[in-house]
């Protein structure tokens, strides 16, 4: 079971929620309804929680827009599977922040040494947006980290090819300094001795199973000395513990009747 | 019954022998000295195991346990290498053998990946613990939480956050990753009688009020209320 994408990740506070928009010499400006009422300090909500209510005019629609793509695409995937990773998507919100944060820093600017107190409402809500933009970012990076540890857990340290072609160069790079660490850890059990816990995922059942061959593997010898010739599509009565690592690599299927 | 696979010259096996080469007397104030049946200490391994699932926190790392099973199950992988071959025991030796290790590994999977879940978290407990406090994490599991949080906040330095405004550059984890729920229910099993346990109201037309846990009864609680008696061993989680 994976982690939901309703992360609480990044702090946030809730945006003032009462603007109108209206022109102000030749650009839309963002006035509060009362300009006496303090920013809502509510509490840290979900992910989904937020009252997009950000009904802004930004000439090619609304903020944080983009961001959100990112979390829905993610969310639509809710199995754990990994979808491509989307460097558009993430390239595009980037450069949503960058010319937020620019604007802001001009306004900021302005309203210093014109006194423009006007000015205040917009960078209030962009430096919102901006905190949204990294807040949706970090949640959709950090929900992918989290499919791919499963992955570890599911196929091995060897990622299927289809499965790395989904991941960018960081997250490759986090995937094998995670398998080195989880390894450096199996190890280090029991006093040096060591033990791989990525095995022995289920309870043993029984001591005997059904196994078919896949492929031709040759002979076998189980533990009373007998010698078992491994031939494709031949089925064999077996110990379970000694066709675990076979039914893993592929050449022996578990079969259930 | 565990005992009928242990080599007849352990016996009853003692903590400090298990952390010792020879099996010699080792100084007594220096470890911790139990006196334990092999038995006893699968006991202790499926408890720990069991608390470790069923808990929505971290407990207190049991790394003796650990490390007193797996050498149990070293002396039963020999100990099974002799005996004859076709012998029926052979194969119930051997299930016992797997029915163990299934439950070492899924105990130190569960606290791994409770570990994961709530890194910066587990880290700053084990950070700010008191001296004379047993400690969350073992040796090897602060290493491997340490190098979790370092390869995470690498990760998206890299990939995201350089690339953010300057004031936005940094995330703080502690905020940023969700806490434990301390307040999910358990299911648990009393095993030294506890008086005056606090129960905290679950609506605002009633009051906080205390109840006395038999030993025996099984309870539903939130897990807040049990949690000092778990780590003191009062209470199983089932």
């Amino acid at each position: 079971m994976l982690a939901p994408v309703d992360l609480k990740f990044g702090p946030t506070r809730l945006p003032e929620r009462h603007f109108f928009l209206a022109r102000d010499h030749n650009t839309l400006r963002f006035f509060p309804r009362n300009r006496s009422e303090s920013p809502a300090a509510g509490p840290v909500p979900g992910l989904f929680d937020f009252p997009c209510a950000l009904f802004v005019f930004h000439g090619t629609g609304m903020f944080c827009e983009k961001a959100i793509e990112l979390i829905r695409e993610l969310h639509r995937m809710s199995d754990g599977q990994l979808p491509a990773f989307n460097e558009d998507g993430l390239r595009q919100v980037l450069q949503e922040m960058e010319a937020l944060y620019d604007q802001n820093q001009s306004d900021v600017n302005e309203a210093k040494a014109e006194g423009r107190s006007d000015l205040i409402a917009s960078i209030k809500l962009r430096h919102c947006c901006l905190l949204r933009n990294q807040r949706c970012v970090t949640a959709y990076l950090y929900d992918r980290l989290l499919r791919i540890r499963a992955l570890r857990w599911e196929y091995g340290s060897v990622l299927p090819a289809n499965v790395r072609f989904h991941m960018c160069a960081e997250e490759v790079q986090w995937f094998s300094q995670y398998k080195k660490s989880l390894a450096s850890f199996m190890r280090s059990l029991g006093g040096g001795e060591g033990l791989d816990i990525t095995q022995d995922m289920k309870p043993p059942k029984s001591l005997y199973i059904e196994v078919r061959c896949l492929k031709d593997h040759g002979e076998f010898e189980i533990d009373d000395g007998t010698v078992i010739l491994l031939k494709k599509n031949s089925q064999h009565f077996l110990p379970r513990w000694k066709c675990e690592q076979l039914i893993r690599q592929g050449v022996l299927e578990h079969v259930m009747s | 019954q565990a005992d009928d696979l242990i080599p007849s010259h352990l016996g009853k096996k003692t903590m400090s022998d298990a952390l010792s080469d020879d099996g010699s007397d080792v100084h007594q104030d220096e470890t911790q000295e139990e006196v334990m049946t092999p038995a006893e200490l699968i006991g202790k391994l499926e408890e720990a195991w069991l608390n470790e699932k069923f808990s929505p926190e971290l407990l207190e790392n049991k790394s003796e346990v650990v490390e007193c099973a797996m050498e149990q199950l070293s002396h039963m992988e020999e100990n099974l290498q002799r005996v004859k071959k076709g012998d029926m025991k052979a194969s119930v030796h051997r299930m016992e053998i797997d029915r163990i290790r299934f439950v070492l590994s899924s105990y130190l999977r569960a606290r791994l990946q409770k570990i994961e879940k709530f890194f910066p978290h587990v880290l700053e407990r084990e950070k700010s613990r008191g001296e004379g406090d047993p400690s969350l994490l073992s040796p090897e599991e602060f290493a491997f939480a340490k190098e979790y949080y370092a390869n995470t906040e690498t990760y998206l330095k890299a990939i995201a956050l350089k690339r953010m405004p300057p004031n936005l550059q940094a995330v703080d984890m502690l905020k940023a990753v969700p806490e434990p729920c301390l307040d999910s229910f358990v299911f648990l099993r009393v095993k030294e009688r506890q008086e005056n346990i606090m129960v905290e109201p679950e609506s605002d037309d009633q009051r906080e009020y205390v109840v006395d846990l038999e030993e025996g009864s099984q309870h539903l609680m939130r897990y807040r209320a049990v949690a000092p008696l778990v780590s003191s061993g009062a209470v199983q989680l089932i």
